[in-house]
């Protein structure tokens, strides 16, 4: 009985934790489900749903692969990646470093706040000796700590001979505490340590919601990333099969690609014989078939059987890397974008400096001796220290982008948004922009029975076309035929029997194209065709960035001939049969022309667009490399996120010119006072709050206007 | 000065047991899936689910 159950050990021993994505995660019900439902299986130990990051981490056994939990959580209902390591990670730790740093300054602002009340209210001199010593103590500790972030972005800014926000909060920090210091040691009356550690408790709470702003869109948008060709399945010599990452791929090896599969690589067809969906690549919708030693590029995906490709070219040597070097060229000169509260910083520092500077030489001339002279410069530099500017920007920023995120969009960042409602014309691509991208089939033939038949051979197949018919049969609420023996054939279908019927599911034979399928029940067969339909809002949204004052303009690698009916349709000018290169060189001439485009587009051919454009939207059925050089992604089937986000960064502009304006007339009431000398600590902490929340309250006014 | 003598260092200190205790939740994660602890709410256990 005492000995130790030896197995179980090793069991514990061999526990692994993977992490996966699953971006259809929404709600408790979900959670519930997925941790549920992954704990009941064999060989799990915990699963942990993460809802803000859409990722679930399963602490399982060994035995148990990653593909066994990917097919776990698709037999529950959602779709999962596995995630690869975390590239937010960096932004991740400066936001915690900020809102520690945020901590630290309101426990500092409390305490010293606290004393310096019943100093306001009286306190008498040993007293208030004893407090402004009690106040140096915790005050010194918490600047030097929670100073760090604006202290080394001012050092940053000067060593380049540049000056930021950073600069006047950095030395309007530091004069007040070494001036507090100095009338401390010298029992003075007056010690300004409330308002440093304040100042920097607003600023501070501006710099956390500015960031968490930005990690809560990256985590949004990285749940949805990892869709394409990552990896693939290389044939060795000897017969067996292994998965290689796509950058590790070489010219020469075999790859087999199963169907629905994005190819890692260029190459050439070497067996089999299938069709491509180029959509992502090029825009071109209608699929392209290919048979042995045809050409296929890395990016597009099978939409036929398994087929066998010799890798001509890998990694960097593809087309699509190439796109990616013309993306990454052409978002070069959105870096250079000075955004709002950098440019007002501009203008501000210099005239705070110098207002202070001149304060200090005109008490001086007055004869004020240079220790009065001194107190009053620094009063002025405390006042007008831009408290309500540091949260006049992030506040609005942060309501609006959280509104949005509500219906559907993702902001990656501020600088986003303050682009966006800058545009005045809104380009879009057509295949997966203007139209869903996915192919619906037209079932009007199809006698309910006959759907019924169709639906319970579709959904045991991974073709796209199939899962396709599948979620749209099962969607309208159709149950499955009581289909027997189904077995599916590698580019021909599946066939089965419903009672003595021999029924089947095929390629059809004759004009139809890849995008269409035939149903076989005895004797008698139809043809289902798929179309991509146009999203059902497309119309509307044109409609409404117009009166925005937005022409809208489609720009599309499919050709015309697929372009113009749509065009026509939505009443607005058209570009078809655009190279990638050809759709940057389009907008280039835009910019040129003086305009500021916005270009909504998902295929990897948009990207270099899509990062050149003033500002980008992307649907989150699009590339990853799409989603990463846009700075939007909207997440609904509908299109009107996008008319929704210029809307909205237009009025969020609007409450934070509204915020400069009230922090400019704020100190210019302020400043008069400061320069006659009669700031003392208390006014200054009094109209520092009251300016914050002035400011921060006009900003929740956009939530308001959101609903 | 005695009661403030008293009242100071409680003052300080129950500040700092506050600043520790969001130190130690930072460090936790139990701010990681703020979006996820505002649903789970709803998850009903599974003893009365049924």
């Amino acid at each position: 009985m005492n000995a130790p159950p030896r197995h179980e050990d090793l069991l514990v021993q061999q526990l692994a934790d993977s992490r996966f994505t699953v971006p259809g995660m929404r709600c408790a019900g979900c959670i519930a489900k997925i941790e549920r439902g992954l704990g009941e299986l064999e060989g799990v130990e915990t699963a942990r749903v993460n809802l803000s990051a859409k990722k679930v981490t399963i602490r399982h056994q060994h035995n148990l692969s990653e593909a066994d939990l990917v097919e776990a959580i698709a037999r529950i209902g959602f779709e999962a990646q596995l995630a690869s390591d975390n590239p937010l990670a960096q932004d991740d730790l400066e936001a915690k470093s900020l809102f520690r740093a945020l901590a630290v300054a309101g426990f500092g602002m409390m305490n010293v706040m606290l004393l310096s009340v019943s100093i306001w209210s009286g306190a008498g001199s040993v007293t208030r000796e004893l407090f402004h010593w009690l106040s140096a103590l915790i005050a010194l500790p918490v600047i030097a700590y929670s100073g760090r972030p604006f202290f080394s972005s001012a050092a940053m800014a000067l060593k380049n001979a540049r000056t930021n926000m950073d600069v006047p909060i950095s030395i309007g920090v530091l004069l007040a505490t070494g001036l507090s210091l100095y009338e401390t040691l010298t029992g003075g009356a007056h010690a300004y340590f409330d308002g440093a550690v304040m100042l920097l408790f607003f600023l501070l709470a501006g710099r956390a919601l500015d960031s968490a702003m930005r990690n809560k869109a990256r985590a949004g948008i990285g749940a949805l990333l990892s869709k394409m060709g990552r990896s693939a399945t290389v044939l060795q010599e000897n017969g067996s099969s292994t998965s290689i990452a796509a950058e590790n791929l070489e010219p020469g090896m075999l790859m087999l690609v199963a169907p629905g599969e994005a190819l890692a690589a260029d190459g050439v067809v070497e067996k089999g014989l299938t069709s491509f969906d180029n959509s992502m690549l090029t825009g071109e919708s209608q699929p392209v078939p290919a048979g042995v030693g045809d050409l296929a590029h890395a990016g597009a995906i099978n939409l036929g059987g398994a087929v066998r490709i010799r890798i001509t070219a890998a990694a960097s040597q593809t087309v699509l890397a190439e796109i990616a070097r013309l993306m990454d060229e052409a978002g070069q000169s959105r870096s250079s974008y000075v955004r709002i509260a950098d440019r007002a910083a501009r203008i501000y520092a210099p005239a705070v400096h110098s207002l202070a500077l001149l304060a200090f030489a005109g008490w001086m001339v007055a004869g004020a001796g240079w220790y009065q002279s001194l107190v009053i410069a620094i009063a002025v530099l405390i006042i007008t220290c831009p408290c309500a500017m540091g949260l006049a920007v992030p506040a609005a920023q942060v309501v609006a982008s959280g509104a949005l995120a509500k219906s559907g969009l993702l902001v990656k960042d501020g600088s986003a948004l303050e682009r966006l409602a800058e545009v005045d014309m809104a380009l879009f691509d057509k295949t997966g922009t203007l139209t869903l991208g996915e192919p619906v089939p037209r079932i009007g033939e199809l006698s309910p029975e006959e759907a019924a038949i169709a639906l319970a051979l579709a959904q045991t197949s991974r073709h796209p076309l199939s899962k396709g018919l599948a979620r749209f049969l099962a969607a309208k609420g159709i149950a499955p035929a009581p289909v027997a023996d189904i077995s599916e054939r590698g580019g021909i279908g599946l066939s089965g029997r419903l009672g003595p019927v021999p029924v089947a599911l095929e390629r059809p034979s004759g004009e139809y194209g890849a995008l269409a399928t035939s149903l076989r029940v005895g004797e008698k067969t139809t043809v289902i065709t798929f179309a991509d339909p146009l999203r059902s809002d497309c119309a509307e949204v044109i409609a409404r960035l117009k009166a925005e004052g937005l022409d809208s303009r489609i720009v599309s690698g499919d050709r015309a001939a697929s372009v113009a009916p749509v065009a026509r349709i939505l009443g607005t000018d058209f570009e078809a049969a655009l190279l990638p290169e050809e759709k940057l060189s389009l907008l280039n001439r835009w910019k040129a022309s003086g305009r500021r485009p916005l270009m909504i587009g998902d295929g990897i051919n948009d990207s270099p667009a899509l990062a050149a454009a003033h500002a980008s939207i992307a649907p989150a059925s699009a590339s990853d490399i799409s989603q990463q050089a846009a700075d939007a992604v909207f997440l609904s089937n509908e299109l009107m996120p996008v008319a929704l986000a210029v809307t909205m960064a237009r009025r969020t502009m609007r409450v934070i010119r509204q915020n400069f304006g009230f922090a400019v007339v704020y100190n210019i009431l302020a400043i008069p006072l400061a320069l006659a000398g009669l700031v003392t600590p208390l006014i200054a902490a009094v109209a520092m709050s009251l300016s914050s929340l002035v400011v921060v309250g006009n900003s929740l006014r956009l939530a308001r206007i959101a609903r | 000065m005695t009661g403030l003598a008293l009242l100071i260092p409680v003052a300080l200190g129950l500040g700092l047991l506050g600043l520790a205790a969001f130190f130690w939740a930072m460090r936790k994660g139990q701010f990681e899936d703020l979006d996820g602890a505002a649903q789970r709410i709803f998850i009903n256990d599974e003893e009365d689910d049924k």
